[in-house]
């Protein structure tokens, strides 16, 4: 069970041809996606509720069986060369599976004896210490809080060593402290050289941690950028006025900022780039000021992944 | 091969077997000393000999029988339910595992569980009644395929079933009748000529009674009967198990 080839960093580890799912009753959750991911790289995989997020990883990782196309990673079939391409590949999935009568410590040796590595309690130590699961490797999993159940679902994927690391949705149900502690696993991660792959549906988490974003939505990818690029297309707000006032119509002094007004003429909505140097705020507020139209409050948003659907789509056609 | 997965799946499914002792060797024992003290000495005294053997020792193999088969079943398929139900299955089905090595793992620690549990009941026995066994090899050989055959057709039930009710009910309405109705208590000349005709469509009367006569030299089938039907059974549920793996129904979209 050698790895024959090796590749170098930032070639392409992972080859996703065509790869097409149908569900037995007939819902086709993928269609027809083609991606490259190259080693040691960070993929985002953004995409809303029922994308098709995690059925791209579960079929890679084994569980779920593909209805058409390919997937090599690091030129061995995911079918006929299983035991070379799972023995490179560690699962988080998106959902906490644990035994629950066990222990941390047993936990993860038997998902490393699972891949056939021979025990190496010095490697399991260090993987446990640095998910700062130490002091819990003797408790029971069922005594742990869910945040402990998830790094144990981080640590089992950990614990045979693999080259490429799938996190699916990693951050769901996850407090800010646990949150930036698993960043941090994954820079430590990524500069021992492993490849990951995350899913998410917020921008915010894709710009924190990718190299590259693949924004995937009804089984298409609908684009793969570099994320500097991407956040460029995709960073746009919204700013919300509430009035005190109704207006009428919008004054001609403001026009320059297209702003949309609600029915009841009691809303200003602007929307803006928070990528540009000037993203026009301040000049809107002084000119609401010089028209002499009060608000009594604002409130901004970041354009939702929905939008940005309605967005990346429109653009494509 | 990857072996040490194998290795891993059996010992933790060995270790559950230690965490719930009572359960898995305490309570069978118990149990079946109770039959022994019910049919064998109690009734067991107002029924004469049968074939030349006293009916508290005549129990003893279809009592091991009943047993093994039970707790053959029950333990593999509780085993691959578990992590099907609570989704740890997912590990297996993303480790470098081939289906045998998974087949192997659950069910050579469901079989090795029957086993040490029908020697522990053979030793209780001996404290009851007088147990001699003629063919030493003849019976180890019964035990082993009985226990890993039925461990297989555990396996199978534990797949497919999709619920603790399915997970229950076939060995209830299944296995239990099939054994109680397979001459476990008796010797099938005992019953009216039509029952004896029915009873030999039932694979456990093979098993039992190819198991009695290794220990007494007297059955109701020739040996060779009951080792033909004891291998045909376990290349069965091989076969089923292989083609579940081969279309993933049940554990695999
Ligand atoms: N076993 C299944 N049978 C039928 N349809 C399924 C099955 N599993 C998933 N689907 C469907 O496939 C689609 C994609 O599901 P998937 O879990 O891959 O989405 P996702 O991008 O991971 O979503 P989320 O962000 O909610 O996790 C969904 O519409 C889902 O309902
Ligand atoms: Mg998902």
């Amino acid at each position: 069970m050698n790895e024959s080839m090796t590749t170098q960093p930032g070639q392409t580890l992972i080859s996703i041809k065509q790869l097409g799912k149908r569900f037995s009753n007939g819902f086709e959750a993928l269609r027809g996606v083609d991606l490259d991911i190259s080693e040691g790289e960070i993929l985002a995989l953004l995409g809303p509720n029922g994308a098709g997020k995690t059925t791209l990883i579960s079929i890679i990782c084994g569980i779920v069986t593909p209805s058409s196309g390919e997937v090599l990673v690091n030129g061995h079939s995911i079918i006929d060369d299983y035991r070379i391409t799972r023995s490179m590949i560690g699962l988080v999935p998106q959902e906490i599976h644990l035994e629950p009568f066990t222990t941390v410590w047993k936990t993860v040796c038997y998902s490393r004896a699972l891949f056939g590595k021979p025990s190496d309690p010095a490697y399991i130590e260090s993987v446990l210490k640095d998910l700062s699961l130490w002091d819990k490797k003797d408790s029971i999993i069922m005594a742990l809080s869910g945040g402990m159940k998830r790094r144990v679902m981080i640590a089992k994927a950990l614990s045979h060593q693999p080259r490429i690391l799938f996190l699916d949705e990693p951050t769901a149900g996850v407090d800010v402290e646990l949150r930036q502690g698993m960043w941090k696993t994954v820079d430590r991660l990524r500069s021992n050289g492993v490849t990951i792959i995350l899913t998410t549906h917020y921008i915010e988490e894709a710009e924190e941690s990718a190299d590259r974003v693949a924004v995937i939505n009804s089984g298409e990818i609908l684009l793969v950028d570099e994320k500097d690029a991407l956040m460029r297309k995709l960073g746009k707000k919204t700013l919300v006025l509430n009035l005190k006032t109704p207006l009428a119509a919008i004054p001609d002094s403001l026009a320059e900022f297209e702003l949309q007004m609600s029915d009841d003429g009691l809303e200003l909505v602007y929307e803006y780039d928070t990528q540009r140097e000037r993203t026009g705020i301040s000049s809107l507020v002084q000119g609401l000021l010089d028209a002499g139209i009060g608000f009594r409050d604002l409130d901004t948003r970041e354009n939702s992944l929905e939008e940005i659907f309605v967005d990346l789509v429109r653009q494509d056609s | 091969m990857n072996w040490r997965g194998v290795k891993a799946i059996y010992m933790s499914e060995m270790g559950r077997t230690i965490r719930t002792i009572v359960q898995s060797l305490v309570s069978p024992v118990i149990s079946t000393s109770l039959y022994f003290v019910v049919f064998g000495s109690a009734i067991g005294s107002r029924i004469t000999d049968i074939d030349g053997v006293s009916y508290g020792a005549f129990l003893v193999p279809g009592l091991i029988m009943l047993t093994v088969l039970t707790n053959a079943v029950s333990n593999a398929a509780f085993g691959i339910y578990f992590p099907k139900f609570l989704g740890h299955i997912y590990e297996l089905l993303t480790a470098p595992l081939s289906f045998l090595e998974i087949v192997l793992g659950f069910v050579g620690a469901a079989a090795t569980k029957s086993l040490v549990l029908a020697l522990i009941i053979l030793l209780t026995a001996t404290f009851f009644v007088d147990v001699r066994i003629e063919h030493p090899w003849w019976m180890i050989t019964f035990l082993v395929l009985t226990c890993i055959s039925f461990s297989l057709l555990g396996f199978i039930i534990g797949i497919i079933s999709n619920n603790f009710e399915q997970l229950q009910l076939v060995p209830l309405l299944v296995i239990t009748p099939l054994v109680f109705l397979g001459g476990s208590f008796y010797a099938i000349n005992m019953l009216p000529p039509l029952w004896q005709t029915i009873s030999l469509f039932n694979p456990v009367l093979y098993l039992v009674s190819g198991f009695r006569w290794s220990f007494y030299g007297i059955g109701d089938v020739s040996i060779f009967a009951s080792l033909a039907v004891v291998v045909a059974f376990c290349i069965v549920c091989l076969v089923v198990i292989w083609s579940i793996f081969k279309s993933g129904y049940g554990i695999k979209q």
